[in-house]
């Protein structure tokens, strides 16, 4: 029954499987534009993913990969180059369409996992949907509960984010992020911040998210162990990406 | 949550739910702040009706009197001759006002009075036995005087009745003559025209000297006691706003060419008097609003910092600058609604217990208070619309955070 809804979910947000689902094409990223400070972190990126791919993003720190996720995530913006997000372009969008895209097509989930406290558990997975407010509220009721049961968090769906071990609000974050049916998860080292058994839960639900609804996943790790489970592995070096390996 | 709830109070909510210390402390410093505004402004509204009650007790809004006799010069002027003229002021002569029932039939008309009354006023000696007094003796047609200066509600002993043979007067000089209702009183006018009329009433006007000097007769007594046959010397009149007074006194001044004055230049002192009361509240309440303003501004301030990451996720979330625009400007409005909730019902209490505890030593009330529903609803109002403003700072600060910033904390 919820495995039903979740995939009667999917049809909110249907994809197009031809098309990447993200295209950067010589992306550059400089600070201080036109003044004596100015300074390109990002040289000439080019790099496809394709729908239901699950790629680590590696690289040493200040190498460029924050940089990289925060154009990819649509929180910034790049300098020169073109970046298609299921095959529309996004430069030439106004802050509010790239907002909505953002909502619907991208899923956030953090080093730190960012709920917020003030709501429970199953509150902080409605949130995405509630800005949008375009569900009825059973129905995002039902949604955010059939994540979290998937997430193994039943018992805690109406606990506070604040009262849940680091582990949980991992997995409540990694169900917040599911919530819109996101083409895109972008996760910044998502089990920086825990213990190995807590590590591979979190993996694996990623894992088993992705297999599912066939959602995208770029995770940024240093844990080369977690990196090597992904399909792909794409490294920052310097503002540039090295050859995609395996 | 509920279905119908915007996000922007969904999230309002829980942020003031979440820092609810700090909520607590700032919805008492504006509760606190409202609280002053109304205790203040009712206690000085209350004062303020009362001081006027009292003073137009006994006098009109308006009263048109006879133009001045002013003085003519003995000879003529002529080119060869230089002079300095002494001009000395012409006495004064009690004269009827020309006209009056055509001025009376026109005033009425204005759509500002609301009761025109003529009247006759002179100066008399009231004598019993060997004891005199002088008193003024106000001619009136009671049914229409009474309207204007409500006599019948100050009327301590008898009735407000005036045949031509009847006089009211007020206790204080009741009391020095030894006089009582249904005693005979000689009254003699400066020309030596004297009657012998009854009390028929006495009044207390909580106003010693009005008490002492003003009686009231009818105005056909008046009239033969002043040897004024059919005449009048003053036409009283009441107005429908009392503060416009003044202007419309100008205005009948200048379309009847006679002279009228207002209770607002007849009490210049009492007037200045409130209007510099009501400047210096004026400041204050200025002031406390401005206190509540910058009470929520920092709140606020310190919650933006403080939520800075919850604002960065938010955005990535997708929720647009003019949501997080909303949900501090929702704050802002619901800190100062709620504070002010609490403060118009504690400075309403207070202004109960206030009434309650602080009596005149007879036991009586110390004036009449009446708290407005407008002053409440005005007072709620302006801590709501306070707090909105008080929030656009802060608010605009949040929605303008860089979610890439915001995030990184």
């Amino acid at each position: 029954m919820r495995r039903g809804l979740i995939l009667w979910w999917r049809s909110v947000a249907e994809r197009t499987p031809s098309v990447p689902v993200l295209r950067l094409d010589r992306v550059t990223k400089s600070y201080n534009v036109g003044r004596p400070s100015e300074v390109e972190v990002l040289h000439g990126i080019d790099l496809t993913l394709e729908a239901g791919e699950f790629v680590a993003l590696i690289g040493p720190s200040g190498s460029g990969k924050s940089t990289l996720l925060n154009l990819i995530g649509l929180l910034d913006r790049p300098t020169s180059g073109l970046l298609f997000l299921q095959g529309q372009e996004t430069g030439s969008l106004n802050d509010t369409e790239i907002t909505r895209l953002r909502s619907e097509q991208i899923g956030f989930v953090f080093q730190h996992h960012h709920l917020l406290s003030a709501f429970t558990a199953i509150e902080n997975v409605m949130m995405p949907m509630l800005v949008e407010r375009r569900f009825p509220d059973a129905a995002m009721r039902a949604r955010a509960n059939a994540l979290l049961v998937q997430m193994g968090l039943e018992p805690w769906v109406d606990n506070l984010a604040n009262n849940l071990s680091g582990g949980q609000q991992q997995r409540v974050a990694i169900a917040r992020s599911l919530a819109m049916n996101p083409s895109l998860i972008l996760a910044d080292e998502p089990t920086g911040n825990l213990d190995t058994k807590s590590a591979d839960a979190v993996w694996a639900l990623m894992r088993e998210a992705n297999r599912d609804f066939r959602t995208t996943f770029l995770v940024v790790t240093h844990n080369v162990e977690l990196a090597q489970r992904c399909d792909r592995i794409v490294e920052v070096v310097d503002g540039q990406l090295t050859p995609p390996h395996r | 949550m509920n279905r119908w709830t915007p996000f922007e109070w969904i999230v309002a909510l829980r942020f003031l739910r979440e820092g609810r210390a700090q909520t607590l402390f700032i919805v008492s410093g504006i509760a606190i702040g409202v609280a002053v505004i109304v205790f203040m402004s009712a206690m000085l509204a209350s004062l303020q009706d009362n001081f006027i009650a009292r003073t137009l007790a006994s006098q009109a809004h308006l009263q048109m009197l006879p133009p001045e006799e002013s003085p003519r010069p003995l000879r003529a002027s002529t080119a060869d001759v230089v002079q300095a003229p002494i001009i000395q002021r012409p006495v004064q002569r009690l004269r009827s006002i020309d006209q009056w029932q055509t001025i009376v039939s026109n005033v009425r008309s204005r759509a500002q009075i609301t009761n025109v009354t003529p009247t006759v006023s002179t100066s008399a000696l009231a004598l019993r036995g060997d004891a005199s007094r002088s008193i003024t003796i106000t001619g009136i047609e009671p049914d229409d005087y009474f309207r204007i200066v409500r006599i019948p509600e100050y009327i301590i002993r008898g009735e407000p009745r005036l045949t031509s043979e009847e006089i009211i007067i007020g206790s204080e000089l009741a009391r020095e003559l030894g006089l009582t209702v249904g005693d005979k009183l000689n009254v003699t006018a400066a020309n030596s025209s004297a009657r012998t009329l009854t009390v028929s009433g006495i009044f207390d006007l909580g106003n010693k000297a009005a008490n002492q000097r003003s009686t009231f007769v009818s105005l056909h007594t008046a009239q033969t006691l002043a040897n004024l046959a059919g005449g009048v010397t003053t036409i009283d009149m009441t107005v429908r706003e009392l503060f416009a007074a003044e202007s419309i006194a100008v205005q009948l001044s200048a379309s009847t060419g006679m002279p009228v004055d207002s209770w607002i230049s007849t009490n210049a002192q009492l007037f200045s008097t409130l209007s510099a009361q009501e400047m210096s509240f004026v400041t204050i309440q200025l002031f406390v609003a401005l206190s509540v303003a910058f009470g929520i501004a920092s709140v606020l301030s310190v919650s933006v910092i403080q939520r800075s990451q919850d604002i960065g996720i938010l955005r990535a979330m997708g929720t647009s600058q003019r949501q997080i625009l909303g949900v501090f400007l929702v704050q802002g409005a619901l800190l100062g609604l709620l504070g002010a909730l609490v403060g118009a019902a504690v400075g309403g209490g207070a202004l109960k217990l206030f009434h309650r505890a602080v009596r005149l030593t007879d036991g009586g009330e110390l004036f009449p208070f009446a708290v407005e529903p407008t002053l409440l609803v005005s007072a709620v109002l302006l801590a709501t619309i306070t707090g909105v403003l008080a929030a656009a700072v802060p608010a605009m600060n949040a929605a303008r955070l860089d979610p890439v910033v915001a995030i990184r904390g």
